[in-house]
């Protein structure tokens, strides 16, 4: 069973816990204090790099049938989209830049360039994720509802497929999150109203037109002769996009360390046990600045799910506050190279395929999911 | 003023074209290739006037008009509409450490064919973060826009015989007034009585008395406060004997507005006063403060009692529908879902299930805005 008591699983007191919750609000009203010009700044320079980027793609694609024309042009495009969903749209989005003011830079107003309207993003994403994050039941991120990412899911014949499904996922990951938000647990189970799913699949219909017209149809079509090829860069351009994201995403939560909980816990549990339940069930990976900001610092997968509405600029300094933290309370940080990160992921996903008589740990003792019959070292 | 449009209530509702029906259809059609975004999106990276998703202006010059105001030439960028009223106000947004705010000021400039500027005239308050921001804006600065709007507007076409009621910066408005008689060149009879401090402090004094000497029916009367004290609306008469016979434009301090209002009601002439309050006295009441949460996002912010819900919300990024600021548009209006909030003005509370203005309400207790 994942984690019930996380008192007891961290081996913290209240007041530590309490310590820690108080010094985690520092933080954030410290970062908040210090949000201004330079903060404004990087956000303009990100959004203008974003859509310089994506400009050079369109247009070098008109010679898409010339190599490397295709070659640059597709790069272009690739990272376009890669800046867009990572550092711009998904913390936009999160409402990381509203402090501005600024009604084209808000959470209220961007609409990413994927084919997930924003407005079902923020609920699955914004609401259902970053609220239950890891409550198993309760988060649908635990596994997207087609996979089994912890033994804390009960097994079924249909995971003997999840290499595949993950294979899937992986390429087809923009669909993926199109469709997340329609919850098809909830409709398989007969627990959501049709008219609201019809609602939304309207709603998912009316972007997807946009966005397969302009890749598939429209820039195609304008290169002329080049059709062809300049539909094979915007779809690898997408196809691109598609793994990174996934990757990224995927070495957020399912890497060893990134704990699992149960409801009974969440149920109990008070603000400060929600930063503890945050910090625990996230992963890092080590990025350099570039590296960074085409994961639109999700590398600071930790201090992301701590405050996910801080400018996403300023999780490398939170990070050290946090790090440090961690090292003073004897918690874990979890964190390695995207390689290794991504490695235990894959590698919980395909062992997880099997049903549990094949495998040796169980949900108290697992990589990928622990609770308090083992709990973490005793504090110094 | 407009409301902050949405970017999905900018795909939906076309934006009035800038140049002409053929460029508009070619913008609607560009958009399939900037889909989720507009073309304006991408355009104003190059110059940041071309786009009409928001209102933006370049500023093109700051001319020093007293020893505190200043008169900033704006010229706006696509999607703005030259054909505004004279007396109406805009809406300017600068940012300051990253962060837009937003005030409101009376254009002091006159509509015309052809003009591609418009200017308001701001006046460096000892107490106003934003005014003395404003008049030291360097030229080339990109601000952002409302639309005008307003009914203090001189009506088409003017009455016969004209009283413009000023004291201070409230001569700005009356200015745009006056200087759209100017350029018709047929001015009617028209008494501008204006109080300031001193001489040094009269607003556009060169222009009014060339204007004096250019329409004899324009008579100009100074009322110098530090020398000749305070106006007493209960003598008008002793400036300007047929005052009650005019139909009255009023600008300036509450205070004279505030006894503008008694003296005409006195006679029975209400509705010749015409009256613009562009600072509004919050002292009614303060409320007690609380925690406010706006529905839609989900953000609460704790406030006191003297911070209206509209600055809580810009505080904390949130974007809510305004106006004038000043309690008279009614464009901030938004349901009121739960708890209850005071009316800074009257110090009046408002209840769940009322729809309040955000621009001059705080919270008396917590509360939940519908927006």
């Amino acid at each position: 069973m994942a984690i019930t008591d996380i008192r007891a699983y961290a081996h913290l007191t209240d007041e530590d816990i309490d310590a820690i919750g108080a010094e985690l609000d520092g933080i954030r009203k410290d970062i908040e204090a210090a949000r201004g010009e330079a903060d404004a700044a990087y956000i303009r320079r990100a959004i203008a790099l974003q859509r310089a980027l994506a400009a050079a793609g369109r247009i070098t694609l008109f010679a898409s049938s010339f190599p490397p024309a295709w070659v640059a042009g597709t790069a272009f495009l690739s990272l376009a989209k890669i800046i867009e969903n990572m550092e711009l749209g998904h913390n936009i989005i999160h409402g990381q830049w509203d402090w501005m003011n600024d009604p084209e830079i808000h959470s209220t107003s961007w609409e990413w360039d994927t084919t997930c309207p924003s407005a079902h993003w923020k609920h699955s994403h914004n609401f259902v994720h970053h609220k239950f994050t890891n409550v198993v039941g309760k988060d649908n991120d635990v596994g997207y509802g087609i996979l089994r990412v912890t033994r804390d899911q009960k097994w079924h014949p249909v995971n003997l497929g999840q290499p595949v499904y993950n294979a899937l996922l992986m390429l087809l990951f923009e669909w993926g999150v199109a469709l997340h938000d329609l919850d098809l647990e909830k409709i398989r189970r007969r627990e959501k109203d049709p008219k609201q799913t019809w609602k939304q699949l309207k709603e998912i219909g009316r972007k997807v037109r946009r966005q397969v017209l302009k890749d598939y149809v429209v820039y195609p079509a304008l290169t002329g002769p080049q059709f062809l090829s300049t539909l094979t860069a915007n779809a690898t351009a997408n196809l691109v996009r598609n793994l990174w994201a996934d990757a990224v995403i995927f070495c957020g939560h399912f890497p060893d360390g990134a704990e699992k909980f149960t409801l009974e816990e969440f149920e109990n549990e008070t603000p400060q046990q929600w930063y503890l339940r945050q910090m625990l069930g996230s992963a890092n990976f080590r990025a350099g600045r570039l590296m960074a900001f085409l994961s639109g610092n999700l590398c600071y997968q930790i201090e992301h799910h701590l405050f996910p509405d801080l400018p996403s600029n300023r999780y490398a300094e939170i990070g050290e506050r946090v790090r440090d933290l961690c090292e003073r309370y004897r918690l874990p940080y979890t964190t390695g190279s995207l390689a290794r990160q991504y490695a235990e992921t894959l590698r919980t996903i395909w062992k997880l395929s099997l049903p549990d008589r094949f495998l040796t740990r169980t949900t108290d003792d697992a990589p990928e999911t622990r609770s308090e019959r083992f709990p973490l070292p005793v504090a110094a | 003023m407009i409301r902050l449009p949405s970017r999905r209530e900018a795909r939906m509702t076309e934006t009035p074209a800038p140049h002409g029906g053929r460029l508009a259809s070619a913008r609607r059609l560009a958009r399939w290739l900037t889909t989720p975004l507009l073309p304006d999106d991408y355009l104003h990276l190059l110059n940041p006037l071309w786009s009409s998703r928001e209102l933006r202006g370049r500023i093109v010059d700051v001319v020093p008009e007293t020893a505190q105001a200043s008169t900033l030439v704006i010229k706006p960028g696509w999607g703005w509409n030259f054909d505004y009223r004279p007396g109406q106000y805009v809406g300017i947004a600068v940012q300051v450490d990253g962060r837009w705010h937003w005030r409101s000021y009376s254009l002091s400039s006159a509509p015309s064919r052809g003009q591609d500027t418009i200017a308001i005239t701001v006046k460096a308050m000892p107490e106003g973060f934003l005014s003395s921001h404003l008049t030291s804006l360097q030229v080339g600065t990109v601000v952002r826009l409302a639309a005008p709007k307003g009914d203090f507007v001189l009506p088409e076409p003017p009455p016969d015989k004209i009283l413009f009621l000023t004291a201070g910066s409230g001569l700005t408005p009356v200015m745009a007034m006056l200087r759209t008689l100017d350029r018709r060149g047929r001015t009617p009879d028209v008494v501008l009585l204006h109080s300031a401090p001193t001489e040094a402090d009269v607003l556009f004094r060169a222009e009014l008395q060339a204007m004096h000497r250019a329409h004899e029916s324009l008579v100009l009367i100074e009322r110098l406060t530090d020398r000749d004290g305070m106006l007493d609306l209960d003598r008008l008469a002793d400036a300007v004997p047929d005052w009650a016979a005019r139909e009255t434009w009023a600008c300036g301090p509450p205070a004279m507005l505030d006894a503008a209002e008694r003296a005409w009601k006195a006679r029975g002439i209400s509705d010749r006063l015409h009256v613009e309050r562009f600072s509004v006295d919050l002292a009614g009441a303060g409320g007690e403060g609380g925690t406010v949460t706006f529905g839609n996002s989900g953000k609460t912010v704790t406030v006191d009692g003297a911070t209206t819900l509209l600055e809580a919300g810009e505080q904390n990024g949130v974007l809510l529908p305004f106006g004038c600021r000043m309690g008279i548009c009614q464009t901030c209006v938004v349901p009121l879902a739960k708890g209850s909030v005071r009316d800074l003005r009257s110090g009046q509370t408002h209840q769940e299930g009322d729809r309040i203005q955000t621009c001059i309400s705080a919270a008396a207790g917590d509360c939940v805005l519908d927006v």
